[in-house]
């Protein structure tokens, strides 16, 4: 079954077509593109090329590889336009077909995620492996199916990579203090897709959502809770047309609204100074701005300090969009990684952690302060990992 | 023109591989399989030369668990005919398989006459690469093995292929046609195919099975394998923390006792 019917041929014919035709080009999503000064076709001038029938020669450059799906070109439009959306997936799926060969790291990222469920190439049958190292119980549907209020949707770098793991372990810990009743998929569990779908891979995407939402049928829950700002973004957007009908959270937001409950338990003082990035998903599409920053404010000793650009106007960490595997390609053009010159910033408030609600973030900006010199000044930490690091053991 | 690229399943280590109760196989009822890396390169191979000359490419492969979605990738790349043979258990040996594939090759309909067999060199369970030159000897053509890169002539019905020896050293050979050839590498990386085209691969391209004919060894003698163990860790890293003299110190000490200073 298709996601999304609408292709570039027959996008005209629907009214996401006739809104992207009343584009002014007035330029702001090609200003406020993080990458807008490198691309051949920014967003408004393939606009442009979309009126004149000239969409051909945007889709046989490689310029949208340098798109990371961030949402900023839309939050800025002033019509409103869903670029993110709508024409720039579409256009990126015509550039894939079109490109003599994609990049290696993008490439196995792809393959591994239709293979094995992760982009890493991780072992579909460890999925689950980080929950014996949890230190609370977990319960895996599939070994006890009784019904369970959340479906925690843990997601891919944050089951594999080891410090996406400190993220699960310290939201397993607030799950069980907050007496929450909740399950995990376990081994069943296969990335949501997002990347799939704002990458290049409708097909991808399109197979895991049919296979999530096959696991999802099998068992009974409430609510869907995911670690993955980008799983929460395909839930929402994408997964509806196949009948995705629950609640559903980011655990950051999640959290939020169980602050009252929760800011008992922050007894342990951290003196920290922190500086909060806003996810492209979580804030520019979503404005979850407000439930990260109630959540530091709530953890003893906490200062905040905010960067020169946030919320709306945050810079990206560069691994949307399919960029969490073109570093090398970017660098390969001579383009700064999004990421160094986010942590640039965020080093200039003078804060001392770097708290992020994204998984990707994690490692991203962990090089990159790694690369710049600066992880000695700067460590990062998902807002969750602070919130458990606040409760006594 | 008429290529044929031979492809197999091999054991997917990136899970975790099982040995059946018997203690001297593979659990192959739980293994996941994956198409061999050299044989992706064989196909992609066939497939720059069938951009080249327009030929025909059928692709044949022993069935297997996963076989289909190889059989269907392929097709989604491009292969025009994809053909599993059926009726073997699995586990065969590589002079078993070879014996299959070339009997299949030269009496199932359409497979022959063929001008290039290409297969890969060696894979995870054939280190030796031996498939390659037996199913030669069965079909009686010559062979020629880590390959990196073929030009066609196809009025002459020859192929001049690039050999790799040791130290960086290649070698270019002039070969008469029908020839098996082992492919070390494609000279490109083997091509992403967009997974909505492998899906629509599965709706419209019919897999064709050939029965197996015999599983006869051919007289050789058959490899037993006595026991098969997983790798046990022998020993931990450690791991040397402190300030660079301390670890540089702490090196020196950990070198001069193993009697390497």
């Amino acid at each position: 079954m298709s996601a999304c019917p609408v292709t570039l041929e027959t996008l005209p014919r629907y009214p996401e077509g006739t809104e992207i035709l009343t584009c002014l080009q007035c330029g702001v999503c090609a200003g406020t593109c993080p990458y807008g000064e490198v691309m051949d076709y920014p967003p408004r001038r393939m606009i442009a090329m979309m009126r004149a029938g000239m969409l051909e020669k945007v889709f046989t450059s490689d310029s949208l590889l340098a798109c990371v799906a961030c949402y900023a070109c839309m939050a800025k439009c002033p019509r409103g336009i869903r670029l993110t959306e709508i024409l720039l997936p579409l256009m990126k799926e015509q550039t894939l077909a079109h490109l003599p060969e994609l990049p290696g790291e993008l490439q196995k990222a792809l393959q591994n995620t239709l293979r094995y469920g992760n982009p890493m190439g991780e072992p579909s049958r460890k999925r689950a492996a980080w929950v014996k190292s949890a230190g609370v119980p977990i319960r895996i549907f599939a070994e006890d199916r009784k019904p369970a209020d959340v479906l925690w949707f843990v997601e891919c770098y944050t089951s594999y990579y080891p410090r996406g793991q400190d993220n699960s372990r310290a939201t397993a810990r607030l799950f069980h203090a907050l007496e929450i009743d909740f399950a995990i998929l376990g081994n069943e569990e296969k990335c949501a897709g997002e990347c799939g779908r704002l990458t290049w891979e409708p097909g991808l995407f399109e197979t895991l959502m049919d296979y999530n939402m096959a696991v999802f049928q099998k068992y009974q829950f409430n609510r869907v809770v995911t670690s993955c700002p980008h799983a929460h973004n395909a839930f929402k957007n994408r997964y509806p047309v196949l009948g995705f009908n629950w609640g559903l959270e980011h655990v950051t937001p999640f959290l939020a609204k169980y602050l009252a409950r929760l800011k008992p338990l922050l007894t342990r003082k951290l003196p920290y100074t922190v500086t909060y990035h806003d996810s492209c998903c979580l804030g520019r599409q979503n404005e979850f701005y407000q439930a990260p920053r109630q959540l530091l404010a709530a953890i003893p000793g906490v200062k905040s300090i905010e960067m020169v650009h946030n919320r709306v106007n945050a810079i990206c960490c560069g691994g949307g969009g399919g960029g969490m595997w073109l570093d090398t390609y970017f660098k390969a053009k001579g383009y700064e990684r999004l990421s160094e010159r986010r942590v640039r910033e965020a080093v200039a408030t003078g804060a001392d952690v770097l708290a992020v609600s994204c998984p990707y973030e994690v490692s991203r900006f962990e090089d990159a302060l790694k690369v710049l010199g600066y992880d000695k000044r700067m460590m990062v930490r998902d807002v969750t990992e602070l919130l458990a690091e606040a409760m006594e053991e | 023109m008429h290529i044929l690229v031979l492809l197999k399943m091999v054991p997917d280590v990136v899970e975790d591989l099982e040995i059946a109760s018997g203690g001297t196989a593979l659990d192959l009822d739980c293994q996941r399989m994956i198409l061999s890396e050299s044989d992706d390169h064989a196909l992609e191979q066939a497939l720059l030369l069938k951009e080249r000359h327009g030929a025909k490419l059928t692709v044949l492969a022993v069935d297997a668990a996963e076989v289909d979605d190889a059989l269907f990738t392929a097709a989604a790349k491009g292969a025009d005919r994809v053909m599993k043979i059926v009726g073997s258990d699995a586990g065969l040996t590589t002079r078993q398989a070879a014996r299959v594939l070339s009997q299949t090759i030269a009496e199932e309909p359409g497979l022959m006459p063929v001008d290039l067999i290409l297969t890969g060199v060696q894979a995870i369970d054939d280190l030796d690469g031996l498939i390659a030159p037996l199913v030669a000897d069965e079909l009686h053509m010559p062979y020629l093995g880590i390959i990196t890169g073929i030009a066609l002539d196809v009025s002459s019905d020859t192929a001049r292929a690039i050999k790799e020896y040791p130290s960086g050293v290649r070698g270019e050979f002039q070969i008469q046609l029908p020839a098996v050839l082992g492919i070390q590498a494609a000279e490109k990386p083997p091509r992403y195919v967009p997974v909505a085209k492998i899906r629509a691969a599965m709706k419209t391209v019919k897999i064709e099975c050939a029965q197996v004919l015999t599983l006869a060894d051919g007289g050789w003698p058959a490899v037993n394998v006595l026991e098969m163990k997983q790798n046990e860790p022998a020993g931990h890293a450690e791991m040397l923390e402190g300030a660079p003299a301390q670890v540089s110190a702490r090196l020196c000490e950990i070198l001069a006792g193993r009697g390497l200073f």
